[in-house]
């Protein structure tokens, strides 16, 4: 039609290239309008089309306690504490990742980071569970600690850094409670309670801290030390399995929020 | 300049450098001495002092809880030193060979208490901030964990309250200094609130 119009004009026109320009320019400029214009002809019927559903992401975020200069307590042996730390860590992350998990580590080498370095990492993975990993020799089997900050229903865009887990503390001690569940029923001594630990404090994901402390009979002789690789695999596995467990949780809830 | 005045001024020089690090060594073994003297002072309440009833909350690391019990110590009438010796009397509990919660230390352990007006409240409230100065050995020698900070940094909160209640918040300090954390773990920069010190300790034991 504007090819028409275009010849139109040449014949009528008997200096026709000044206006020639006009017209290429309004030719040029109705093209891309022409192409958003919608078709005449009705659409084809087509099926309804169902919201498809998001792959859920389902991101873990482990934290092996301290590094480079700050070695942590000393375990047997004079053991420095990051190292089982660090240890504990790379098998919990090899089993998530057998279980299909998208697993981010804080830390895979001896370095020093700071606490804020730490909360940055994890509140970047945007992680629907981190995990910060201890060893201790005092206690009794495993530890689990969640913020001892309140709970926060706090909508504001902005929250404060020394206190951002307020805001994500029940779904912490939700978290807690599953991995409490799975190890207890793996016949392993838990104890659960609440702490201030910066890191922890800083995170806007559902955050613990699990220690992991010699595993004692009855007459409290330590039978397995926290370095042991038996011991850890046992945890790690438990561990792996309640986060499995957690994933499930987690993307109920997600399908249940409008 | 002659060999033999050479090898004179060398062994002048020699016995010149020698002769400072030797006072230089002399002189810190006699500081070391003074903080030791000051260290063996007596910590105790004294022995005058009526005795009185105190209310510790003990930590026991097998079920991770605190337990209140009550003793009796001579105690002094100054609210800061009876703090300090109703502590002292804590940390000698978990210095025993079979304690529940076991940190070396014991005796000495607190070296002032000090309690001030709350910043954080009004004036008519009446409440006090107390601010623990630990001893820097005792600080050195508590076992790095978790669970066992915690409970340490709980149970002298809760002993203070229990025993001072108009005490709401409590600080600590190592050796008169702001030190980041107990061994490691349980942060000593923050103002640890009692409230909140007893609300954590409820829901580990609920």
């Amino acid at each position: 039609m504007a090819t028409f119009y275009l010849f139109r004009t040449l014949r009528h026109n008997p200096k026709p290239y000044r206006s020639l320009a006009w017209q290429l320019a309004l030719l040029c400029a109705a093209f891309p309008l022409a192409a958003q214009t919608p078709s005449s002809t009705p659409p084809a019927p087509s099926a309804p089309v169902l919201p498809v559903p998001s792959v859920a992401r389902f991101v873990v975020v482990l934290d092996a306690a301290h590094g480079g200069d700050d070695t942590g307590g000393k375990l047997n042996d004079n053991q420095d504490e990051k190292a089982v730390d660090l240890a504990f860590a790379v098998r919990l992350r090899s089993l998530l990742a057998a279980r299909g998990i998208q697993v981010i580590t804080i830390r895979e080498e001896d370095r020093t980071l700071s606490p804020a370095d730490r909360a940055g990492i994890a509140n970047r993975a945007n992680a629907q569970a981190c995990i910060s990993l201890h060893a201790a020799e005092s206690g009794y089997g495993v530890h689990i600690f969640t913020s001892s900050l309140p709970p926060s229903q706090s909508s504001a865009r902005f929250t404060a850094w020394k206190t951002a887990q307020s805001a994500s503390v029940t779904r912490s001690l939700t978290l807690a409670g599953v991995l409490n569940s799975a190890l207890t029923q793996a016949g392993i001594n838990v104890t659960l309670s609440r702490t201030t630990l910066p890191g922890i404090d800083s995170m806007t994901c559902p955050a613990v801290a699990i220690e992991l402390a010699p595993e004692r009979d009855s007459s409290h002789k330590i039978v397995s030390e926290p370095d042991s690789a038996d011991y850890q695999s046992r945890i790690a596995q438990t561990i792996a399995a309640a986060l499995l467990q957690w994933k499930t949780t987690e993307g109920k809830t997600e399908a249940s929020q409008p | 300049m002659p060999r033999y005045q050479t090898i004179l001024l060398a062994v002048l020089v020699l016995a010149s450098v020698g002769m400072g690090a030797a006072l230089w060594h002399m002189r810190e073994r006699a500081h070391q001495q003074m903080l030791q003297g000051q260290d063996a002072a007596p910590t105790q309440a004294p022995a005058v002092a009526a005795d009185a009833q105190a209310t510790l909350v003990v930590a026991y690391d097998d079920d991770n809880s605190l337990r209140e019990q009550a003793h009796s110590l001579p105690l002094p009438a100054e609210d800061g030193a009876r703090a300090r010796a109703i502590l002292d009397k804590l940390l000698e509990i978990y210095a025993e060979p079979d304690a529940a919660h076991p940190v070396a230390g014991g005796t000495g352990a607190v070296k002032q208490v000090f309690l001030l007006p709350d910043p954080g409240s009004g004036s008519e409230s009446g409440s006090q901030l107390a601010v623990v100065n630990l001893a820097g050995t005792f600080v050195a020698s508590h076992p790095s964990g978790l669970e066992t900070e915690t409970l340490t940094v709980l149970s002298i909160c809760r002993t203070i309250h229990a025993n001072l209640p108009r005490v709401a918040e409590v600080r600590f300090l190592v050796d008169g200094e702001p030190r980041p954390s107990l061994a490691g773990h349980a942060d000593l920069t923050r103002t640890y609130l009692v409230s909140d010190a007893i609300q954590t300790t409820n829901d580990v034991q609920n």
